[in-house]
């Protein structure tokens, strides 16, 4: 008799192995994947892959632990998240950070010392806050003798989102930054202790774990703990090319969309730095407009990263994202403003920074996370009065300005010189310079081996391109703030001593 | 008669769904015969292959190398969590057809995430409503003789005087002198985990407060804006998602979004009684300890504060080796929260978690203490926590994560001056006891003279009263009554024990240290208005 089996083949052994164990096990499998999408919190297994450090030791079992008897133990694990954390610095960008501050230069004392040129902190103005601070600093913390402000404003718990009146003079302090003709409105401002967690923040507020952020790059290093190690949101890069100077475009960032998509990944938003870090330039007003254009169309939000918007030195304007908010009849509570003072005022050791948002539900849910990144607020008053002190702060752009684009243009005309150029930029505590002629071979490996030569050679800590995710070997960032005029001539010399090494053995 | 044939291993071994059907003459045993022939079929033929192929599945997943960060996937409460997704659902879904069909400003409001809606959704506890209703309508003696009287925040106000006056003569040359780095000091980028001198001084400062003995090392420790996040770090470094903190009960009404909200961790309360004097019985650890597990929750640490926060109860040196004793056991971690350490007002004596590890020389390294000058040099709004770690690993992450919660340079110049000048320490560390001991004694003598007993207490800001008598129902709705009644008639902002998960309806935390001598008479006048009317009532 021939009888029709379901499944026969199967079992006769003819294709069996696929047919019959793929198919079911495939639908069983969507089954639950479908039901994970659909149960809400169910927390993921945390991937325990990052840990394998910690799995050396001896493994935890229940039974062991019983029997044990004090102080027999193995040892107690950390979480797989903090041992990912922990996990030494790979990144160039740190490891050049850690060496600089191991071993600083100093003209005096330790001229074989690395000079730093990887951290994008501004010394130029110090004497200008060191003279202002010296001379109102007990007013500002205590206040003035008879004055309403006794010791309880600054020893006693304040809110944790800030002062109002902090508020209030860092939204008239962003305006005059970003163009007088935006205004800032103190009571969507959140102040977070720096710009980190402001960044960190947001990520939160935005995305769940597993959702992702648009970023074009190259960009800051920074971003990928910021946005990622705590939260668990992804950065897709979106790449820009060095014949368009390194600007966004739409197209690109369109198909990086659609690849996400493809992916499976959520894209909950896009985040921008403008003036950008690491080139220099600057987002035009129609960039800025079709980004917003291309957020509502998506449904998503834009994050723009603001905080280099006072160290200007071009002559090109700079337009805030809140400037196009305002002028235009967008929806507003998809766009986020990043701020804080440590690159426009010099002061990153006071750690202010600021969320600016038109979202309430960011605005009410950042509030309450800031319990975990106050501002301490004796530095709260002195910035208060800081910032309420207008002609300081007047002179104190005007001279800034001043001083980066001085020093903007002795370090180009240098690096020039050696034949080295630099991406057309317009703002920023640091240059984008192409090193690209100076890589043996042109790929990722040839930027890390120059990048060790200036570094252990020649003494130097620079940013590699790919540590800002830069898609074209061979760029590097200069931060030429943190150095005085007469280090420039020093840093050149050094880079010449690289170049010539490089020509004569090629 | 191939068809007949029994299924090759291979086959069977990966499960396949077939069985040998189709027999017609010879009966040959075929694997999974059952199956196709339609008895139980379903259930075997698919479940079985199907479950081992998930966890084959599962395997590859863990041992994936993951570029991705372990975090924590959505929500620390999984209630609030579908409550945040029910805020989301209202609104217009988003498909993509849609947003490309619409034309500027015409798409539908723009999400945020689910853990940001859990966040808010957390909505207002007691405690957190008492704090706002203060903040709005605060007392002041001559100003608003009306106002609500905090006695729900954590706050010594006692001994600010001294702060002040040393702040008059010092704060310049600690802010700017004395160093010689000048300027670049306080405003250039600094470590984010602390100044080294701040950590000589603050480890100096610990070893002052706990007692001569124990010696802490300033390499073990890092400098948080607060000991808000050193718990949330601390609680990151330990446990994943879903992971869970043993906790006795009553405990610290904000320890709940500290260790939960970001995290994805979970906090199991162990119920401490008011029979033990609400001390912590390894019994009850233990019970928890199982329950969890037969949940399928992992246990990865209890937290402990000692001096208590609400009880003001200490641990006994002997308490504290059962403890240590019972992770050891369990093979998990120890924090102790030792915040209210310089704070004490009994008798008894104070016993540090890190003068038991430094006695017996063996695995440290579970043990994580927290710290802060917020309650002990009455300083909350410098937000100086520490975490106290003697395991390198957590040092290391936490050291990392500082990144996210550091402390401003002139605020730790500041604090560096102010914890060297021993002899102003000292002074400062005496008077504060003692006003804080006479401030105590007259608090719980008025709460006596109204019939309402505490427990002994002997550290910490706050007396934990046993107000069972005056609610009318025994149970957590009388509580909330009897706290609603004192919030609103009486204006009085007092922490319900349900808020810090006590297990025993009536018990209420009052923090005394905001108030001054003359505040007190008339706290006691407001409460015995209203224990007349619950009395009169029953």
């Amino acid at each position: 008799m021939r009888l029709i089996v379901p499944l026969q083949g199967v079992v006769q052994g003819r294709g069996g192995l696929i047919l019959g164990s793929l198919i079911p096990c495939a639908l069983y499998y969507c089954l639950q994947l479908y039901l994970k999408r659909r149960r809400p919190s169910k927390p993921d297994p945390p991937s325990p892959s990052q840990s394998s450090s910690n799995l050396a030791e001896l493994p935890r079992t229940l039974s062991r632990s019983s029997l044990s008897t004090r102080g027999s133990m193995g040892r107690v694990r950390i979480s797989s998240r903090a041992s990912w954390v922990a996990k030494p610095n790979d990144s160039p960008y740190y490891i050049g950070l850690d060496r600089a501050s191991e071993d600083p230069y100093d003209r005096v004392d330790n001229p074989d010392g690395v000079i730093q040129l990887g951290l994008s902190e501004n010394r130029l103005c110090l004497d200008l806050i060191e003279k202002w601070v010296s001379e109102n600093l007990m007013e500002s913390i205590v206040g003035t003798e008879g004055g309403d402000l006794s010791i309880s404003g600054i020893a006693a718990y304040q809110p944790f989102d800030g002062m109002t009146e902090l508020k209030v003079a860092m939204a008239s302090f962003m305006s005059q930054i970003m163009g007088r003709s935006v205004s800032f409105d103190p009571s969507q401002i959140v102040l977070t202790s720096g710009a980190t967690p402001a960044v960190e923040i947001l990520s939160f507020c935005l995305a769940d774990h597993g959702n992702a952020f648009l970023v074009p790059t190259p960009y800051y290093p920074g971003f990928d703990r910021d946005m990622r190690w705590r939260t668990g949101v992804e950065l897709i890069p979106v790449h820009c090319r060095s014949t368009d100077n390194f600007t966004l475009n739409i197209t690109v960032l369109d198909q990086a969309y659609g690849q996400a998509r493809k992916r499976g990944v959520k894209v909950q938003g896009v985040l921008i730095s403008n003036p950008s870090n690491p080139v220099g330039n600057l987002l035009s007003r129609e960039m800025l407009c079709s980004l917003l254009d291309f957020a509502q169309e998506k449904n998503i939000h834009i994050i723009s990263d603001e905080i280099f918007a006072g160290s200007m030195y071009g002559s090109e304007e700079f337009v805030s994202m809140a400037e196009i908010v305002d002028s235009e009849d967008f929806e507003k509570s998809r766009v986020h403003i990043i701020y804080g003072l440590s690159k426009d005022l010099s002061i990153p050791g006071f750690r202010v920074g600021v969320l600016y948002s038109y979202n309430e539900s960011v605005l009410a849910a950042a509030k309450k996370l800031t319990r975990f990144s106050p501002i301490s607020s004796l530095t709260q008053r002195l910035i208060i009065s800081m910032l309420s002190d207008t002609r300081f702060i007047q002179e104190y752009l005007q001279i800034n300005k001043k001083r980066v684009k001085d020093l903007y243009d002795l370090f180009v005309a240098g690096l020039q010189q050696l034949g080295i150029n630099c991406a057309k930029s317009s703002a920023g505590l640091y240059c984008w310079a192409d090193m690209s002629g100076l890589i043996r071979s042109y790929g990722e490996k040839g930027e890390l081996e120059l990048w060790d030569k200036l570094l252990n050679t020649a003494k130097i800590n620079v940013t590699p391109g790919s540590a800002c995710h830069c898609i074209e070997p061979g760029w590097f960032r200069c931060c030429f703030t943190t150095l005085t005029p007469e280090d420039v001539p020093v840093v050149i010399d050094r880079i010449r001593k690289v170049t010539e090494t490089i020509k004569s053995s090629s | 008669m191939t068809r007949t044939r029994p299924a090759d291993p291979s086959t069977n071994r990966s499960k396949s769904t077939g069985g040998g059907g189709g027999t017609t003459v010879m009966r040959v045993i075929v694997p999974l015969q059952g199956v196709v022939q339609g008895r139980g079929g379903l259930v075997l033929g698919s479940l079985i292959p199907c479950a081992l192929f998930y966890f084959l599945q599962l395997y590859l997943k863990r041992h994936r190398s993951n570029p991705n960060p372990p975090t924590p996937p959505p929500s620390p409460e999984s209630e609030s969590e579908q409550a945040g997704q029910l805020v989301e659902l209202p609104v217009l879904p988003r498909s993509l057809s849609r947003a490309l069909l619409s034309p500027r400003g015409a798409g539908g409001p723009v999400y945020v995430s689910g853990r940001a809606n859990s966040v808010l959704k957390g909505g207002e506890s007691p405690y957190d409503v008492g704090l706002r209703k203060v903040a709005e309508d605060p007392y002041d003696e001559l100003g608003n003789q009306n106002g609500v009287i905090q006695l729900g925040l954590d706050e010594n106000k006692l001994s600010l005087d001294l702060v002040g006056d040393w702040l008059v003569d010092n704060a310049k040359d600690a802010i700017l002198g004395g160093d010689e780095l000048g300027i670049s000091g306080i405003v250039c980028y600094q470590p984010l985990d602390g100044l080294m001198e701040l950590k000589v001084a603050v480890a100096g400062f610990m070893s002052q407060v706990m007692g001569k003995s124990v010696f802490f090392d300033p390499s073990q420790i890092v400098l948080t804006a607060g000991a808000t996040p050193a718990i949330e770090i601390l609680s990151f470094c330990l446990a994943d998602s879903g992971n869970a903190f043993l906790v006795p009960a009553p405990y610290y009404p904000g320890l709940d979004r500290d260790v939960k909200w970001r995290t994805g961790v979970e906090i199991i309360p162990v119920p401490c009684r008011s029979a033990d004097k609400f001390n912590l019985s390894i019994t009850a650890l233990d019970r928890a300890f199982n329950q969890a597990k037969k949940r399928g929750l992992k246990v990865r640490g209890i937290i402990i504060s000692n001096p208590s926060n609400p009880v003001g109860s200490l641990y006994s040196r002997e308490s504290l080796y059962n403890l240590l004793d019972f992770a050891r056991e369990k093979n998990i971690h120890i924090i102790s929260n030792e915040i209210f350490s310089g704070s004490m007002h009994g008798s008894e004596e104070f016993v540090s978690m890190a003068e038991i590890v430094e006695s017996e020389d063996l695995d440290r390294n579970r043990v994580h203490i927290v710290y802060g000058l917020s309650k002990d040099l009455s300083l909350p709004g410098f937000r100086a926590g520490a975490i106290y770690s003697y395991n390198k690993n957590v040092l290391a992450a936490a050291k990392k994560l500082t990144r996210f919660s550091s402390i401003s340079s002139p605020s730790q110049r500041l604090l560096i001056s102010m914890l060297s000048d021993t002899k102003f320490i000292r002074k400062f560390i005496d008077t504060s006891r003692e006003r804080l001991r006479a401030m105590y004694l007259k608090f719980v003598t008025g709460l006596n003279q109204l019939g309402i007993e505490c427990t002994k207490s002997n550290g910490g800001f706050s007396c934990w009263a046993d107000m069972s008598g005056l609610i009318r129902s025994y149970s957590e709705k009388g509580e909330f009554e009897l706290w609603d009644r004192l919030l609103n008639v009486a204006k009085l902002n007092v922490t319900p024990g349900s808020s810090c998960h006590c297990i025993e309806p009536g018990w209420f935390r009052f923090c005394f240290t905001t108030l001054t001598e003359k505040d007190i008479p008339v706290v006691m006048e407001r409460i015995r208005k209203i224990s007349e009317t619950c009395k009169s009532h029953s």
